[in-house]
């Protein structure tokens, strides 16, 4: 399976302030009630953009001026709760190439690595940089530099970690790891055959 | 050379090292359900991959199955296609569903143990991140997202990174009133909400060896809310008792193999952990949240905090967006606070133990005037049991609705929700902003017995006053 090679990422920026942003927050539960994927874009953060009644609530994703951007920017222990592929899988269809944070919850790491989401990690001073020079000027490009493990906006460069195997998995195309996984069927049934309760 | 039991059973599942680093890593056993599984199997089918040990893959409902209705179709047309999803999907490939008319459904954490699929030294993966749950048998249990879940039914393994594992020791004994919902609360307070990144948790020392194994659900169910991936108890009597005799436990001609085998998984003494944590069991309190994520929580007796006493900036911020959510007072006492809602059930706290414990007080009071109480067994056997012993009727006669078996209002993914800004005393696990239901729902967590002395009082109420518990 050929899989694009992601070694940057270019576009706007959008900050969503706050810390343990959670999946219920990305996307609340009830918005789960579906079979497929699609369409999950549009209920990205909805409970936080949304009243009640439909009308917005001050949210930076309802801005105009931030309609454009394609990384998501955003503080510390991002994602974390639920393992739901929901979370990121709204935040891709929402048109999101990137997420930069302080840090990120485990399981919404993984699975953002998996879909060829890449999660970048910067203190909280460059992301106030970041963030600073977006709220000024929203078309400003913003660019992840995924090898060099770098941001460069507004002629400002600051660093930017991606883990290590979600790094590699990305840059050699291989972020999907259903290809590697089934190449090592015939070892996995060496495993299992000396394993008890899977031999049986 | 001295290993832990995550190390045990992770070198002993270890397929082979892959590209990026990460470990082929073989699971025993999958779970799934019917919120993270359909889109799995889509990609299954536009792959053209075929399930590879469907004998290894169990099934239950239980997000959004409504635990007031039993004859389909469902009154909610989407939650009756997720249910005709997933058996379709379960009969086309062989994998055993523990349907509704099973009488085995419940909440799939509490499926695992129930049938004695759970098991020591084996791992374990749910698109679920309770999934951690499981570790309290010695297994090592991981919540997955669903293009995982692909991986796994295509090849019964998955890409991971190896955890590191930090020792929580627990010493001594808890004091009257103070459950193992306190303990994880209390952990969870003071490590942090992602204090566990990276790691898995090792719960040990007396507490852990003298809880009974429902106990030890509850703690490893709630380590994802600490930020662990896995959270296990070393396996010993208590668990093999527990598994005897259990429909899917080795039978009797393996059994002693079977416990051999097991006992060899647990940790070595003087093993090496990337941390120790030290915790004495007469230090933790009835706890209880008073803000949106488990690590924003109180002991009973202490004062909600107040943001202006705070010179940290995180803190000042969050303790703020909190309590402006939470429409609580900075610096009141958090007992006292009225409530709407109390919920007992869930994968966290909805096992029989907790309908006993609950019961054993509950004999002759009533709910307060104006407080929806609901009690949701976490199986149809949970339920059964509560029936044989008189416990839901001693939930209904004091003015808790008894529903049937699910997640219920825990995720509020099927009819039990929050409505407009209420509270809820709830045994759940999450009380992020608007996860029960409401987009302005507040919950407070706390034990079954706390939520208990809640519904009796129609405020957050300490349990050992409320019942005299000593």
């Amino acid at each position: 399976m050929a899989l694009e090679k992601i070694t940057s990422i270019t576009g706007p920026a959008v900050y969503v302030p706050g810390n343990d942003i959670d999946t219920d927050r990305i996307i609340p539960a009830r918005f789960m009630k579906c079979i497929v994927f699609d369409g999950l874009g549009e209920f990205l953060f909805h409970d936080v953009r949304k009243n009640a009644d439909g009308t917005d609530q001050p949210h930076p994703l309802n801005e105009a001026r931030f309609k454009r951007a394609t990384i998501l920017l955003s503080g510390a222990n991002f994602g974390c709760g639920s393992s739901r592929e929901h979370a990121p899988q709204a935040i891709q269809k929402y048109g999101f190439k990137a997420v930069i944070a302080e840090n990120f919850a485990e399981i919404f790491l993984g699975n953002c690595t998996t879909l060829g989401l890449p999660c970048a990690t910067a203190s909280r001073e460059d992301i106030a940089k970041i963030a600073a020079v977006v709220a000024q000027e929203p078309t400003t490009e913003v660019v992840i530099e995924v090898v060099k493990q770098e941001v460069r906006f507004a002629g400002q460069t600051v660093k930017a970690e991606v883990r290590a195997s979600a790094r590699d998995a990305l840059i050699h195309g291989r972020w999907d790891p259903i290809g590697e996984l089934i190449d090592g069927l015939p070892a996995v049934q060496t495993t299992a055959a000396k394993l008890p309760y899977l031999a049986a | 050379m001295r290993k832990s039991l995550f190390e045990k059973v992770w070198d002993a599942h270890a397929v082979r090292t892959l590209a990026n680093g990460q470990t082929q890593l073989l699971v025993g056993t999958h779970l799934i359900h019917e919120v993270t599984s359909p889109q799995a199997f889509g990609m299954l089918r536009d792959l053209g991959l075929k399930v590879a040990m469907p004998h290894r893959t169990f099934a239950t409902v239980d997000h959004i199955v409504p635990t007031d209705q039993f004859a389909e179709p469902y009154r909610d047309p989407l939650a009756q296609a997720m249910m005709e999803e997933l058996r379709k999907n379960c009969a086309s490939t062989g994998i055993t569903f523990f349907d509704r008319a099973s009488g085995k459904q419940g909440i799939v954490h509490i499926v695992g143990p129930e049938q004695g699929i759970t098991q020591p030294g084996t791992t374990i993966a749910c698109g679920d991140s309770h999934t951690s749950t499981h570790g309290a048998f010695g297994a090592i249990a991981f919540g997955i997202g669903t293009t995982q879940i692909r991986d796994v039914l295509a090849t019964q393994t998955m890409a991971l990174g190896k955890l590191k594992v930090r020792r929580i020791e627990v010493s001594g004994k808890l004091l009257p009133g103070v459950y193992a919902k306190d303990v994880i609360l209390h952990i969870i307070r003071t490590l942090g909400v992602n204090g566990g990144t990276g790691f898995a948790y090792e719960y040990a020392g007396e507490l852990f060896d003298r809880f009974t194994m429902e106990e030890r659900m509850t703690v490893c169910n709630l380590s994802i809310e600490g930020g662990a991936r896995a959270g296990y108890v070393n396996p010993d009597e208590t668990t093999f008792a527990y598994l005897q005799g259990r429909p899917y436990s080795p039978k009797a001609a393996q059994w002693d193999a079977a416990v051999a085998n097991w006992q060899s998984f647990a940790s070595d003494p003087g093993c090496h952990y990337d941390d120790v944590v030290k915790i004495a069991a007469a230090d933790i309190a009835p706890t209880v949240t008073w803000g949106i994520n488990p690590g924003q929580a109180i002991a009973i007796d202490e004062s909600i905090p107040d943001a202006a006493k705070t010179n940290v900036l995180d803190e000042k911020a969050s303790t703020e967006e909190a309590l402006a959510y939470m429409k609580l007072t900075p610096g009141a006492p958090i007992k006292g606070t009225k409530i709407d809602v109390a919920f007992l059930g869930s994968c966290t706290n909805g096992r029989l133990s907790d309908f006993q414990e609950v019961a054993r007080f509950l004999k002759g009071r009533k709910v307060a005037c104006g407080v929806k109480a609901i009690a949701v067994p976490g199986s149809q056997i949970v339920a059964l049991q509560c029936i044989a012993q008189g416990i839901d009727k001693v939930f209904s006669e004091a003015g808790f609705e008894w529903r049937e078996a699910g997640c219920s209002m825990c995720l509020a993914m099927n009819p039990d929700k929050l409505i407009g800004d209420q509270l809820c005393a709830s045994s759940s696990n999450r009380n992020f902003k608007g996860r029960q239901g409401s987009p302005t729902g507040r919950t407070i967590l706390m034990s079954p017995l706390m939520v208990a002395a809640a519904a009796v009082t129609g405020s957050v109420a300490d349990a050992r006053e409320v019942f005299a518990v000593n």
